[in-house]
């Protein structure tokens, strides 16, 4: 019995795993070989043009470097006001507190495509159309993150807190000696999670970035399907290369994602 | 008194402060465009023009759409198809991969892998894969003698295909979530099924679904909700065609939006899809209540 499930999940962990060794073999291939007769299931000759020529031809270094940008400062803001909002509305009291954490957690459930007509609005009134900032600033309104850092924090003990207050320590030491030192399982959840969802975005971004110099990888990777149509190799080059650094990011921090996914879950 | 009085108002203080900059992203980003959304969906915008006061005409010319409801259809039905065939697949790959076996983190990593790759990248995957005239399905399919199938010149083919990258990208977070559920049923009530002489299949329909019912309500709320959301794999994927035939509301409402620039008409959508998703979330909340109290 052990045998055959181990026989099953392997069988399902290959089909999982095809269509990305599929992208491999097709970005490594010439094109000729992936339309001509017979079929191959694995590389019959290796070529590095798929690669080369998209990124001589388009200014697919601009495109990571948006990206990158974009990622890391929406990561960095998006979690500084995540954690100090989750320590406001897990640990103080002021007035409005549930209310206003009531009416934050009530925009999870919001579509994008609801609000985008408005946020496009803003951004044009705020002079930030075409501009990396105009893709950063409306997203750094993130709810779940927002949740999770509440969550996690109310679990810290008063008594920790209280005890610092008695030494003297203003709310803002507290915050930052006692508090955050204890919530590094909480930051590394949220920065991976917010560096997920900032790097693979493409609806907003698409709406916002106009100068194809101004792109992010996901908005490029589109602008270079209507480029090459059918031929895939290059496509598929440069959408493994977008997804280097995610991949990365998985591999390191693997059971972050699937504890934030879980506890996401359970609630 | 004044001590405590003082430490309330100076606690409340910086209550604030702390929530400050996360309620001000809000208030500019979320709140305002909520409502600002229903006061745009009352004007007719066409163009760079400036918008003219229509009251309900967007909403009278949606009624009357004929892209608007199969754009509606199209949604209802992938969401129908893609949210049992992910959860089913989910529920059985947690139960596969529950029990001890070799390099069974690493198998669970590979079944995860997809969710977090873009939905851009995924979508450009499919469209290789299910190419009509030189992509791998089309070419096993005719070697065994089944193809080849029209995924990109008819209807329901195509919306199969975006079923099947859905099932793949969705297929983990089920399970993840699934696995986490199994974790909590209280292992005694497997033994006693166990003395009892319960077959395994038994077990499975009496017990262990049963014991997961609300983890199952939950991912079907949250994949209804993600389906009626689902743009980047359209847009990417199938551009909404052949057609109009995979065309989802939202990627409807986008190149009303931000094509054709009717905002106006494109907001009035969006009011539609946040009336259908909230909805949703009223029902889930209540059936919640329900059985908390029960």
């Amino acid at each position: 019995m052990t045998r055959y499930r181990l026989a099953f999940a392997i069988t399902g962990a290959v089909a999982m795993l095809f269509p990305v060794y599929w992208m491999i073999v097709t970005a490594i291939s010439s094109s000729a070989d992936m339309r001509g007769p017979g079929l191959h299931l694995w590389p019959t000759s290796v070529r590095w043009e798929n690669l080369t020529d998209p990124l001589s031809k388009f200014p697919y270094g601009m495109w990571a470097v948006n990206s990158v940008f974009i990622a890391v400062v929406a990561v960095v803001l998006t979690v500084v006001i995540n954690l100090m909002a989750g320590y406001a509305f897990a640990k103080l009291r002021f007035p409005g507190r549930n209310v206003l954490f009531i009416l934050i957690i009530s925009t999870l459930m919001v579509p994008v495509q609801v609000v985008m007509v408005p946020q496009f609005h803003l951004v044009v009134d705020f002079g930030l159309i075409g501009s990396d900032w105009g893709v950063i600033v409306p997203r750094l309104a993130e709810a779940f993150g927002l949740f999770m850092a509440r969550q996690f924090m109310m679990a810290i003990p008063d008594e920790l807190i209280e005890a610092a207050q008695c030494d003297g320590s203003s709310q803002w030491r507290i915050f930052r000696t006692v508090v955050l030192p204890l919530c590094r399982p909480l930051i590394a959840v949220l920065v991976i999670f917010t560096f997920m969802w900032r790097w693979n975005e493409f609806a907003w971004p698409l709406i916002v970035l106009k100068d194809p110099e101004s792109y992010t990888l996901q908005v490029g990777l589109l602008f270079l399907k209507n480029q090459y149509g059918q031929d895939y190799g290059s496509l598929m080059a440069m959408s493994l290369l977008s997804m280097i650094p995610m991949i990365i990011v998985f591999a390191l921090f693997q059971r972050h994602f699937v504890e934030g996914m879980a506890r996401s879950g359970i609630k | 008194m004044a001590t405590v009085r003082t430490r309330r108002a100076r606690e409340a203080l910086t209550g604030l402060a702390f929530a400050a900059p996360a309620v001000a992203v809000f208030a500019v980003f979320m709140f305002w465009p909520l409502i600002q959304v229903f006061w745009i969906s009352l004007q007719q915008t066409r163009g760079f023009g400036l918008a003219k006061w229509v009251g309900l005409q967007n909403y009278q010319e949606i009624l009357s759409d004929k892209i608007f409801w199969t754009a509606l259809w199209n949604t209802a039905l992938y969401t129908a198809i893609s949210v049992p065939l992910c959860l089913v697949a989910g529920l059985a790959a947690a139960l596969l991969l529950n029990k001890r076996m070799p390099a069974r983190g690493l198998i669970r990593a590979i079944y995860y892998l997809p969710a977090v790759i873009s939905g851009v990248s995924s979508a450009l995957i499919g469209a290789w894969l299910f190419n009509e005239d030189i992509g791998l399905v089309n070419r096993i399919l005719d070697v065994v003698g089944l193809g080849p199938v029209p995924w990109q010149s008819e209807g329901v083919p195509a919306l199969l295909s975006l079923v099947a990258i859905s099932l793949w990208i969705g297929l983990g977070f089920n399970m993840v979530v699934y696995l986490a559920a199994l974790q909590g049923i209280p292992r005694e009530v497997f033994e006693a099924a166990r003395c009892d002489g319960a077959s395994r299949w038994a077990t499975l329909r009496r017990i262990t679904i049963p014991q997961l019912g609300p983890t199952t309500f939950f991912l079907i709320v949250i994949g209804i909700i993600n389906s009626f959301q689902v743009f980047d794999i359209v847009y990417v994927m199938t551009g909404g065609g052949p057609g109009n035939s995979t065309t989802m509301l939202v990627t409807y409402a986008y190149s009303a939006g931000f094509e054709q620039r009717q905002q106006g008409y494109a907001s009035a959508i969006g009011v539609v899809l946040y009336l259908i998703v909230l909805v949703m979330t009223i029902v889930q909340w209540r059936v919640n209540k329900r059985r908390d109290v029960a």
